[in-house]
């Protein structure tokens, strides 16, 4: 048997010595993946991060990191509709520099300047003990004080049946300015398990979009991890629209008086696809305030699930925190199960929290149809006024266009 | 203003005395040895007169609960229970079932005086002949103990069929009905504390209430844990036929002492077509002394089943006592157009814990619940509401509106919200909101400017919180509950 956590495990060992970076670190995850196994996997117990999403089929796929055609990483890339600015591109997990658009200063790969970082639990996270066991390469972007870097686009390819497992890392000086266009897709039945680590400190602001677009057939898991100081943001957008299963899972530390965060995400789902956004928001210092509008909108045998958490410790007073969850059942068939947590050990805070779930309104569809539009197209214009609320909350007009051509582009690929 | 008044009325008239209940009666009690196993069970069966049936289905529930491990998922913190150093069994020593009230120990009813029950119905507990009382509201069946020792009203509720008697006797009197129904809500294996209950359970209420019967009085039972080291595990039934209506209520407090004690009781509604079911509860064990020292643990499991169409389980519940709460009182959707509510208030100081909410499972076709929950944290204390609201394919056209509000009084106390929302079904529709917040500057000013006490001004502004709930309650039930709110919360402030 080389699937599952078995599969991993035997690799890890095979590599054993010949992987960048800390091997102290490596094998500590290796140990800790041992015992957790895959969530919904192998394992006995039910993790209650993992209740809604099960990576049994993740277990039972066969992986083979090494038989991916490395010639189509051209072809997935002409199709992407990149910005006209720098870009990264990972094929395959690692960095294709002949693809790629270096940023003109502060970039490192994690094959030569290998950074784990200091946030991360691999001992908690089951899926990024096993990144930390496999990473072989990522992007490290630094940005100094005061400086505004523009945008960076991170980009991934994947091309094959292999599991990919890239370790990215991004830190902003005082007052520095990022924002960083993170997109995926791919060909085949691949996993990418991808863990980020960012730092926004004092005064600097970081705007993080990502479009997952992965293959349907692939296997899509992203852990991010971000620590956010005084007077800070970290304004991050997530649309997710491919992948046979997608997890996408953010841990944000609000460390310093005045940080702020934005999570926003849309996941728009057909056919069996499930897609898990899960936040959890830590409140550790006073004032700071937190925002997130997420919307599902699923149809087919689609199943939508999003958890966020709103943590507030005893020291952040005035702390502001909001969240919205909105999902629209397009078929009969389709599920959404969202759990919007709340966490609050101190007294003084302004902490709230909504959820709605529904179809379209009847009301609406009525007096669109009554106007002789046709029903498909009645429901397209509602679907897109429900997630236009959502994108809206994308500031950089030419970044919304591009999430809005995509969404544009899976609407036609449904009705094809 | 005339609430207003009335709740200053009430504010006032609490003492600073803290849990004034925690008095002990003393009456002779006969205990099982402690410890739980097969024998036990065979005991608790055989003096309960049980017919072999019942037997066997203790036993199932007990070789199921050996199986099981204590669930570990609340937000709830406890020395590891020994559930072999308890007492599965304590009846108060009397004469064989008590026929007339003047049967009833006087220590009982002095028991019931200072516990403050309604000079009516002392009067009743003290003998006055039922039907020269027709026009009271409520009918009590007292549990003292493991042992349903006084029933009244029987004449009046006979009179229209409805069957309202001690669990064990309706064992007894009734058991095609009992059969029928116990454990078809809370299947024996349900979890941990349930299975626990179905083998070992003393007593409890059994509610009968025939097709298109309106119950002609209000059900109350007192409950009240006594005896030291006795756990107490009660069972309540209750079936209301096609057409019928029955409110039932429930209040509680317990004698004061050091040891905690768990408490894991199951009460099963079954409400068939266009039925009603109101269960009020008004809780207030023991919770420990400042320090957290003592109180009482409650693993409660409550679960209705709307089995009819239109039919309507509405709970109502007031948490200030007991150290540890778990409780989940929840509806089963499954007739059309069936209604469930959920309306609670739960106040933690000190060092309690509660971890409390509901499940609504929507099956039937426009089916509809709403839940309202107000927590109210204070002191060192952690407050949770947990809920699951869940639409199944079927529930077409179904409805849930949820609210959920924190209170936080003071920086050393935490309050925490855990809903799940699942639906699988597109026309139905979830709406869910909470809010955390704590008492504003501006409206604590605005009282102490009118010349309220912190404490005072506290306690109103609390009861203003949990209005939309306290007016679900019973008028009964209602002053009591202002009372305890405010009792709870005293010395939290300042």
């Amino acid at each position: 048997m080389n699937t599952g956590a078995t599969g991993f495990l035997q690799r890890y060992e095979g590599l054993a010595g010949r992987l960048p970076g800390d091997s102290a670190l490596r094998s500590a995850a290796a140990a800790a993946f041992k015992t957790s196994g895959l969530p919904g996997g192998t394992q006995q117990r039910r993790i209650e991060a993992w209740k809604y999403t099960s990576l049994r089929p993740v277990a039972e796929a066969d992986f083979q990191p090494d038989s991916a055609p490395r010639h189509e990483a051209e072809t997935v890339l002409a199709e992407l509709l990149l910005l006209d600015a720098p870009r990264v591109v990972f094929a395959d997990g690692t960095l294709r520099t002949d693809l790629s658009v270096m940023p003109p200063a502060g970039f490192a790969c994690f094959a030569d300047q290998p950074d784990f970082g200091t946030l991360s639990w691999p001992d908690r996270e089951p899926m990024v003990a096993l990144n930390t066991m496999l990473a072989r390469d990522g992007a490290a972007l630094h940005v100094p004080a005061g400086f505004d870097a523009g945008v960076v686009q991170l980009v991934s390819i994947a091309t094959g049946d292999g599991d990919f497992h890239p370790r990215h890392s991004i830190r902003l000086a005082k007052g520095a300015t990022l924002t960083i266009v993170e997109i995926s897709a791919g060909k085949g039945r691949y996993l990418l398990n991808t863990v980020a680590e960012i730092h926004v400190a004092e005064g600097a602001y970081l705007t993080h979009i990502r479009l997952q677009d992965e293959a349907a057939t692939a296997f899509h898991v992203s852990t991010t991890y971000a620590d956010v100081a005084t007077g800070g943001t970290y304004d991050s957008f997530t649309l997710n629209l491919g992948a046979r299963l997608s997890r996408t899972e953010v841990r944000v530390q609000l460390s310093g008086s005045g940080a702020m965060v934005h999570l926003n995400a849309a996941q728009i789902l057909a056919g069996s696809q499930h897609a898990d956004f899960t936040t959890v928001v830590g409140h550790a210092a006073p004032g700071c305030s937190s925002r997130q509008t997420v919307k599902n909108v699923l149809a087919g045998r689609s199943r939508g699930v999003f958890q966020g958490k709103i943590e507030v410790a005893r020291i952040a007073q005035k702390t502001d925190g909001y969240q919205m969850n909105q999902a629209l059942l397009l078929s009969p068939y389709a599920e959404i199960d969202c759990k919007p947590e709340l966490e609050i050990f101190a007294d003084d805070v302004k902490c709230s929290h909504g959820a709605t779930v529904g179809e379209l309104d009847a009301e609406q569809m009525f007096y669109l149809r009554s106007r002789g539009i046709p029903d498909t197209e009645a429901r397209s214009i509602l679907v897109r006024a429900f997630l236009a609320e959502a994108l809206d909350a994308v500031a950089d007009e030419t970044i919304r266009n591009r999430l809005e051509t995509a969404v544009e582009q899976w609407w036609e690929r449904q009705k094809a | 203003m005339a609430a207003v008044t009335e709740t200053l009325d009430t504010v006032q008239s609490v003492t600073q005395s803290g849990y004034k209940w925690g008095f002990e009666t003393t009456i002779e009690m006969d205990f099982a040895p402690k410890g739980l196993n097969e024998d036990i069970i065979r005991l608790i069966s055989s003096r309960k007169e049980e017919p072999e049936w019942m037997l066997e289905w203790r036993l199932k529930a007990y070789a199921a609960w050996l199986k099981m491990e204590e669930p570990q998922w609340a937000r709830v913190d406890h020395p590891p229970i020994d559930y072999q150093d308890l007492h599965y069994y304590a009846a108060p020593k009397k004469k064989a079932g008590p026929k007339s009230l003047e049967e009833v120990d006087p220590e009982l009813l002095k028991m019931f005086e200072k516990l403050g029950i309604p000079l009516k119905e002392r009067a009743l507990l003290a003998g006055v002949d039922p039907d020269t009382v027709e026009n009271t509201q409520i009918a009590v069946d007292a549990v003292f103990d493991s042992v349903s020792v006084a029933t009244t009203f029987q004449a009046t509720l006979r009179k229209s069929g409805v069957i309202f008697c001690p669990i064990s006797e309706a064992i007894r009197e009734h058991p095609d009905l009992v059969k029928q129904y116990i454990g078809s809500v809370v299947p024996v294996a349900d979890n941990f504390f349930a299975a626990l209950n179905s083998a070992v359970f003393t007593d409890g209420s059994f509610v009968y209430i025939p097709k298109g019967v309106r119950c002609p009085m209000e059900l109350s039972t007192y409950f009240r844990i006594n005896a030291r080291n006795t756990g107490q595990f009660e069972r309540t039934l209750i079936i209301a036929e096609a057409g019928s209506q029955v409110s039932y209520l429930e209040g509680c407090t317990a004698p004061q002492r050091d040891e905690n004690q768990l408490h894991a009781a199951v009460v099963e509604l079954v409400a068939m077509d266009d039925a009603r079911i109101k269960y009020s509860t008004v809780q207030n064990w023991y919770p420990g002394d400042a320090n957290g020292k003592g109180g009482i643990y409650n693993f409660v499991t409550k679960r209705g089943a709307c089995r009819g169409d239109r039919s309507k389980i509405s709970w109502t519940q007031v948490e200030t006592g007991s150290a540890i709460t778990w409780k989940y009182p929840s509806c089963v959707l499954l007739g059309e157009d069936s209604v469930g509510e959920f309306y609670s208030v739960a106040v933690t100081n000190n060092h309690q814990q509660a971890d409390t909410g509901t499940k609504m499972i929507h099956v039937g076709k426009g089916s509809r619940s709403t839940i309202i929950s107000k927590g109210i944290s204070a002191g060192h204390s952690n407050n949770t509401y947990r809920g699951l609201v869940r639409m199944l394919p079927s529930a077409t056209n179904a409805r849930n509106f949820t609210q959920c509000d924190s209170l936080l009084i003071g920086d050393q106390c935490g309050a925490h919200t855990v809903p799940y929302i699942e639906s699988r079904n597109p026309t139905a529709k979830v709406e869910h909101e909470a809010t955390t917040s704590k008492i504003a500057d501006d409206q604590l000013f605005y009282c102490r400017q009118r010349g309220l006490s912190e404490e005072d001004a506290v306690g109103l502004i609390v009861n203003g919180f949990c209005k939309d709930v306290l007016k679900e309650l019973p008028m009964e039930f209602a002053v009591e509950a202002q009372k305890l709110l405010a009792v709870s919360l005293e010395g939290s402030v300042g």
